[in-house]
């Protein structure tokens, strides 16, 4: 422990001034921002090769991880696999790495995604005959509408009542997986025939379309890579310039990074909580949308996968930065299309992806780890980012 | 300079206020749903069987009158509560109403029927019992100023490492195994929290993604294919006590149930006493409250803090053994189906104290054993609506309807030795 360090943190509490560079670094740190999550992937990768030799022996490393670089990145088909798997996690990490630039640790990415893409599937099935440049819009707006709403009652209790919303999102994401399953059985949304919570499936003018059939290779129809990829980066851009260059996200950066220096400088706190957890909710119901929409033209329980908690990782691997966010959901998208590749021809099982990016996570969080096993010199900085109970 | 503090403080007594206005219209509100829902037009006659027979302990009422009465006391409490209010009894009357409440509720649901009350709580202290550890582990945590949202990743590795160790060499070691594992989970998050000063919370969550990852990795990898050898550890049964437990009533709850239940009352009973009574105690808080103090008083703040959530962890490990060698019989991937996290909400609930967070904990089973029964009868309120009811009232509670909760000073903050 150095010196400065000691004198830095002598000067009280109301000051958060590690956590704050962590969060939103002044200026460019390229050291810290490239070299720890490259060193971070590459621990976590050869952790995950002595699990694999731990639990099927020396041989399978190789096939393993030459099959996940193969399904992550060689080929139409592979790269299509891809970012289709990063699209929903730009949207989901978006919506978690604005509430981290506002202080707010949002775990509730996850029902925001459901409520979002069951609204979609919804409008998506209610309507008939409406051309696909309404319908579309029409179904992705009702999906960020729902994740909107799953996000402003967290958002309105933090403001209001100080309830923390670690604890109040774990608790909406049960509520909404128990919603989506009864929902799912109402005659109005059930699929007709099936007895199973299932939806109906939209209506074709309601499905994302795919953007790489036209290319000139061999299953080009089977390149499943759609509109939502677009949309997901325009969503990044919107966030990109919310945060730096808009007002509002000032506001949310000041509350982030000293609420009662915001409220002493005149920025209504409340409303700026709830306001970021509006716009985290309803980024995540667009990625809950992108799926039903996009991928699966239906809703059934558990079409979000664990989208909405890697969502957690990729805030933090990205910096919370819209554009660090894209470049990690295309890492965990890679690892997920390869993962399956991995697991069928390998025979590796894909669980071994959530723990290499659970260790992923470990490494961005504590850089100092890093530097202790690679020696490495790159910026100060630990990871204090959320603020416990306290509200 | 004076910055303006968090408006909790400004605005307590106007908040108070609003509060108990609030609580008292609430009161009157659920007057007229009991009376217009569940006694308006509500026949037949509910039975509250208590004895082990029919006929032994029975406590028949009328379902229409049983309702009719509990709106009655709740306007009455409600008027009380608008004028001269409850004071410092507010949460005690507020107990007790919400037990008459599903009292008049149980008495519609199963109009015409009888209910074994004593199979009922019996299986809430059961389904408390991984609730309950998950929240003392967090209590033990949190009391010396590390927060920990692992606990559901603690559970689930406890559950997995009771059921192999539990199957390959006896459900005692799995025991054992399952609070070591507990315990090591707790040692990363100590050292993430305290060493590296990681964020608690998302060194938790990590916690809880790693464990997901590595149990779910391995039960696929390993234990499908000797399922038979590896992941069969069976069932510990209950054990009857000698002479308590031939106690009519209270015996068959609290004294014919499986050793987690009695190692429950152990680490509640150990814990209260220990936290408030002895010198470990007094340091371990005076660490979570204030460690530059303590360190003062020459306190070792980062051994505290270490032992204590080591212990947290072997807590929540052995509650997690309760998920395989207590209940199931075999480790199934995320079978914890986050418990982890609702105990996490009865360590809040309970006010980071061992009593509160066990008394929380049975809430939370009783809303779980409450939805089982009311199945079976067939309310007609769908099934769903039921179970996310313990998430809406963890809501509820944490939004501060049970007033201001207030957590150890410095839970969360990383502590830096000078």
């Amino acid at each position: 422990m150095s010196e400065e360090n000691n004198v830095k943190e002598n000067e009280g509490q109301s000051e958060e001034p590690r956590w704050m560079e962590r969060v939103a670094p002044k200026e460019v740190d390229w050291s810290s921002l490239v070299i720890i999550p490259l060193l971070a992937v590459l621990s976590a990768l050869i952790i995950g090769a002595v699990l694999i030799i731990l639990t099927d022996g020396w041989g399978n490393v190789l096939p393993a991880y030459s099959a996940l670089f193969k399904g992550a990145f060689v080929g139409w088909g592979s790269i299509s696999e891809t970012l289709l798997a990063a699209t929903p996690l730009i949207f989901a990490g978006l919506a978690v790495g604005i509430g981290f630039r506002a202080g707010l640790f949002n775990i509730g990415a996850q029902g925001q995604m459901v409520m979002g893409g069951l609204l979609a599937v919804v409008v998506g099935f209610s309507f008939d005959g409406l051309p696909a440049v309404v319908h579309v819009p029409l179904a992705i707006l009702a999906g960020f509408l729902g994740g909107a709403l799953w996000g402003f009652i967290p958002g309105i209790l933090r403001a209001r009542t100080g309830a923390h919303e670690v604890i109040t999102t774990i608790m909406l994401n049960f509520i909404a997986f128990r919603t989506l399953e009864y929902l799912l059985k109402l005659p109005r949304i059930q699929q007709e025939g099936r007895f199973d919570p299932i939806s109906k499936e939209i209506a074709e003018s309601a499905q994302l379309p795919r953007l790489l059939t036209w290319l000139p290779v061999e299953n080009a129809d089977q390149l499943r890579l759609h509109l939502g990829f677009l949309i997901a980066l325009g969503a990044a851009w919107v966030v990109y310039w919310i945060l730096f260059k808009s007002t509002i996200g000032f506001e949310f950066r000041a509350v982030g990074a000293n609420p009662d220096a915001a409220r002493y400088g005149g920025i209504g706190v409340a409303a700026a909580i709830t306001m970021v957890m509006v716009i985290a909710g309803g980024l995540a119901g667009l990625g809950g949308a992108n799926e039903t929409l996009g991928v699966y033209h239906r809703a059934f329980p558990g079409f979000t996968a664990t989208i909405g908690f890697d969502a957690i990782a990729l805030a933090l691997l990205g910096r919370s930065h819209p554009a660090g966010i894209v470049a990690a959901s295309i890492l965990f998208g890679a690892l997920a299309a390869g993962g399956r590749t991995m697991q069928a021809v390998a025979g590796v099982g894909i669980d071994l992806i959530v723990v290499v990016q659970a260790l992923i996570i470990v490494f961005i969080a504590a850089p100092e780890l890093v530097r202790a096993i690679f020696r490495v010199k790159v910026g100060k900085e630990t990871g204090q980012i959320t603020r416990g109970w306290s509200t | 300079m004076t910055v303006v503090p968090e408006t909790a403080e400004q605005v307590r007594v106007p908040a108070e206020v609003r509060r108990a206005r609030i609580l008292g219209f609430t009161y009157l509100l659920l007057a007229a749903v009991v009376y217009f829902l569940l006694a308006v037009g509500t026949e037949g006659e509910v039975t509250f069987r208590f004895g082990d027979q029919p006929g032994d302990i029975d406590f028949t009422f009328s379902s229409a009158g049983l309702a009719t009465f509990t709106a009655i006391v709740f306007a009455f409490l409600g008027g009380v509560q608008l004028t001269k209010g409850f004071g410092k009894k507010t949460n005690v009357v507020l107990g007790g109403a919400m037990g008459l409440f599903i009292l008049a509720f149980l008495g519609w649901a199963a109009a015409g029927e009888s209910l074994s009350m004593v199979g009922m709580l019996e299986s809430t202290l059961f389904l408390a019992a991984p609730i309950a550890f998950g929240a003392l582990s967090g209590v033990m945590c949190e009391r010396v100023g590390v927060i920990n949202i692992g606990i559901e990743g603690m559970l689930l590795t406890g559950a997995f490492t009771g059921a192999v160790v539990g199957s390959v060499v006896s459900p005692f070691f799995g025991l054992i195994g399952a609070s070591l594992a507990g315990g090591i989970l707790a040692l990363a998050l100590a050292v993430l929290a305290i060493k590296y000063r990681v964020d608690q919370i998302i060194a938790g969550v990590v916690i809880n993604i790693f464990a997901l990852g590595i149990t779910s990795f391995l039960s696929a990898q390993v234990l499908v294919e000797n399922a038979q050898e590896m992941n069969n550890p069976g069932v510990m049964g209950p054990i009857k006590i000698p002479i308590l437990g031939d106690i009519p009533v209270i015996g068959r709850i609290f004294f014919d149930q499986n050793i987690f239940i009695y190692a429950l009352y152990l680490i509640v009973i150990g814990m209260t006493y220990g936290l408030f009574r002895t010198r470990w105690g007094l340091r371990s808080r005076s660490v979570g409250e204030h460690p530059k103090a303590a360190d003062t008083l020459g306190i070792k703040v980062f051994r505290t803090r270490y032992v204590n959530v080591f212990l947290g962890g072997l807590i929540a490990g052995f509650g997690g053994a309760f998920f395989t060698l207590g209940a199931v019989g075999a480790f199934n991937e995320n079978m914890t189906a986050g418990r982890g996290f609702i105990g996490l909400a009865a360590m809040i609930f309970g006010r980071w104290h061992p009593v509160g967070a066990l008394g929380a904990a049975l809430v939370f089973g009783f809303a779980d054993s409450l939805q089982f029964k009311l199945a079976v009868i067939g309310s007609g309120i769908p099934s769903e609506f039921l179970l996310m009811a313990p998430y809406v009232v963890t809501i509820i509670v944490v939004a501060g309807v049970v007033g201001k909760a207030r957590p150890p000073a410095a839970d969360g903050q990383p502590y830096i030795k000078q």
